[in-house]
């Protein structure tokens, strides 16, 4: 209650000296983040504020980014979701109606992305959603944009590394049936799952909130399955795995980019050894741009990045790649640079922007070996 | 068949049963006594207040949430005092948890009893429904306050271990844990002993008086106000104890504003409810009732409805015997 004061103080005096002046006076461009800073997911708001804090230094720092020929300083305005859907729209309005952004970055949970992305299709302000992964959130409007993979490509490459990689044919799921990341990645993963021969023995749900797992997790013990597939979130998977190893089921977890956060492995323990996830990099690839990255972060924050920070980063810095092209930060000129992208050098890997407005780019199998993530596999899009 | 006796690592006994449906009737029982005693244990907290103040303190789930977060918080500074880490492979002494336990429950019968003090005494005189929104500001602050970087922060955290891991018994592959037993045995104490406050005590006697009628029982020389902070300082450490029970039970736990803790507790208030709001044995009764039911649901029906039955369960006590099981009919006259 008391962070929010300051907050809405912090918020009231910036408001307060920028009157008179919309984010085009003077020499400074406001953007926009909306995201979890607190509440369940609060680690994926943060990472992705955090990684967006990076690229807007260091934009500023080379004295800020060009518009229509006139250098602006870019200012970023975040704001809290707590990772709610329904606080998403009145997040993004305020955003747009209140600060004048000329840009929106957010939500990491594709159901809140599913709720503010409308706002912004309807002031007609452009919207890149950092890591929102589930196929509909772009397809809410041509204003929005998105620097991750989608959801069937997520789940095919997990399918494909289960079976082909890990030789795996019984697969069980465990989803969270009130999350449309979790639903949308658990049928893309069945789907291919079958395609390549393997089999679904079994498929339990649960509801975000749920602390349980012992009912689902017994019945799927029944099943003999060689994994489970879990495309939840890091909280729930840690809970998970705990109680699965209680009730002696040793099998290997696999799960999406919802478990990225150092909170797992943290929480989970040895319960998470020898588990898999997709995720869009992973820190310990040998490439010089993921080690300057993760270099600057680990100096400026503290801690290893996560691929939400890594996609936080890349989502402003496509931002302000497409601003410099721009004719003018206005919603329609904006849009058009930021559609034209094409092999953008990120992070998170080479962006092209299709016309679904999707990024097209490998995923990443991530493994947990001797108490750390390390790179497994790529898992190259077709 | 009859069960035959094996003998497996360490000391436990194991019971090898012939078939797997019966496996599964073993495990979600165990974990329908598990959960139901925690259930049980929280809503009697709910029920306590309602049976003297007649009104929802809709801030109990959030004393059972600062529970589970002291006692995470105490057993990993006294975790760090030592040298070693907590594994359950290498626990500390039993007294640690004993005594976590007791430290957890004092410090939320003390944040209880402040509550009380601070934002429902004041209100004694006006409509109940201005104490229902006082309590729901109450639950807002402390979900709040709880995640400020200086109290617990908005990340998930774990307890160390501080019990061994050890089976007791193994019944074909469910296991009943040390763990298991002193979650459901320390549920149980705790039952029994309010149970013998309220029925043997005359400090529980004057609950009741104060319960049945707060007039008659100040005009009796009863001090309804010391008897209303000291159920609300029982009610705030059951709900701690349960807290702790919850962290011991899960290891993992979430921070203060999760949805988890709003499902746990309007759980809780449906047991309390479901057995009789205002009776104490009916709010036991309850939480095994629901436990039972939620458990059983998604292991023979569909997990997916797991919180259905639970609410459906509500709706159909509401309809059928609005008092709950154990609860009177009574009649207002409008």
């Amino acid at each position: 209650m008391l962070s929010k004061l300051w907050t809405t103080l912090a918020a009231a005096a910036i408001g307060l000296t920028a009157l008179g002046s919309c984010a085009l006076g003077g020499d400074t461009i406001k953007i926009g983040h909306y995201g979890s800073l607190t509440g369940a997911e609060a680690t994926f708001g943060r990472s992705t504020d955090n990684g967006i804090k990076l690229a807007v230094e260091e934009i500023n720092a080379t004295g800020g980014v060009s518009v229509g020929g006139k250098k602006f300083k870019v200012e970023l305005v975040s704001d809290d979701t707590e990772g709610k859907p329904e606080k998403a729209g009145t997040v993004v309005t305020k955003l747009i109606t209140k600060d004048k952004v000329v840009a929106v970055l957010g939500e990491v949970a594709s159901s809140v992305s599913l709720q503010g992305a409308p706002v912004c299709q309807e002031y007609g302000i452009p919207m890149i959603t950092p890591s929102s992964t589930n196929p509909d959130v772009t397809k809410v409007g041509d204003m929005i944009f998105r620097v991750c993979f989608i959801d069937p490509f997520q789940g095919l490459a997990c399918a494909q590394f289960a079976r082909n990689d890990l030789k795996f044919s019984k697969v069980a799921i465990l989803f969270d049936q009130a999350s449309a990341y979790s639903v949308g990645l658990k049928d893309e993963f069945g789907k291919a799952l079958n395609k390549l021969g393997g089999k679904i023995v079994s498929e339990q749900a649960y509801t975000k909130g749920a602390s349980d797992f012992n009912a689902q997790l017994a019945r799927i013990r029944e099943t003999g399955p060689e994994a489970i597939f879990i495309p939840g979130y890091y909280s729930d998977v840690a809970n998970i795995a705990l109680q699965a190893r209680k009730l002696g089921m040793t099998m290997p977890l696999l799960g999406g980019d919802g478990w990225d956060s150092e909170e797992l492995a943290k929480n989970a323990g040895d319960a998470i050894d020898g588990c898999f996830y997709s995720n869009h990099y992973a820190p310990d690839q040998p490439t010089e741009i993921i080690k300057t990255f993760v270099g600057k972060y680990k100096a400026k924050f503290g801690g290893v990045p996560d691929g939400l920070a890594a996609l936080g980063y890349d989502a402003a810095n496509l931002l302000f790649d497409a601003m410099a092209r721009a004719k003018s930060a206005g919603g329609t000129d904006l849009r058009a640079a930021i559609a034209a992208s094409k092999n953008f050098k990120g992070v998170t890997g080479t962006i092209t922007l299709n016309q679904d407005r999707d990024a097209v780019k490998p995923v990443v199998i991530v493994e947990r070996k001797g108490g750390a993530w390390g790179f497994r596999a790529a898992i190259e899009p077709k | 068949m009859r069960p035959e006796r094996t003998a497996r690592k360490g000391g436990a006994t194991g019971i090898v049963l012939p078939s797997a449906r019966v496996d599964q009737f073993l495990q979600t029982l165990k974990d329908s006594i598990a959960i139901g005693s925690l259930y049980a244990l929280i809503a009697l907290g709910y029920t306590m207040v309602y049976g003297i103040l007649k009104f929802i303190n809709f801030a109990h789930s959030d004393i059972v949430v600062l529970g589970a977060w002291v006692s995470l918080t105490l057993a990993r500074w006294l975790e760090a005092q030592t040298a070693a880490a907590w594994t359950a492979a290498s626990p500390p002494g039993f007294y640690v948890g004993v005594f976590v336990l007791i430290a957890a429950m004092a410090f939320c019968g003390l944040v209880g009893f402040t509550i009380e003090r601070l934002a429902y005494k004041p209100l004694r005189k006006a409509p109940r429904l201005n104490v229902l929104i006082t309590a729901i500001g109450v639950s807002l602050f402390l979900q709040n306050i709880g995640q400020l970087e200086r109290a617990f922060g908005t990340r998930p955290a774990s307890i160390p271990a501080l019990l061994p891991d050890r089976t007791l018994v193994a019944i074909g592959r469910v296991n009943i844990t040390l763990l298991d037993l002193v979650g459901v045995g320390t549920a149980l104490t705790l039952m029994v002993a309010l149970e013998w406050l309220i029925f043997h005590t005359k400090l529980g006697r004057a609950m009741r008086a104060v319960s049945h009628s707060t007039t008659t029982a100040s005009l009796m020389g009863i001090p309804v106000n010391r008897v209303i902070s000291f159920t609300f300082v029982l009610g705030s450490a059951l709900a701690a104890a349960g807290g702790f029970l919850w962290a011991l039970k899960y290891q993992q736990i979430k921070q203060t504003a999760d949805t988890s803790w709003t499902l746990l507790g309007l759980k809780a208030f449906v047991a309390a409810v479901v057995g009789g709001i205002g009776n104490v044995r009916g709010a036991m009764l309850g939480g095994l009732a629901i436990g039972t039911l939620e458990m059983f649901g998604s292991a023979y029906y569909r997990s997916s409805m797991a919180d259905v039955y639970v609410f459906g369960l509500l709706i159909i006590v509401l309809l059928v015997r609005p008092g709950g099981i154990l609860g009177k009919a009574t009649v207002d006259k409008v």
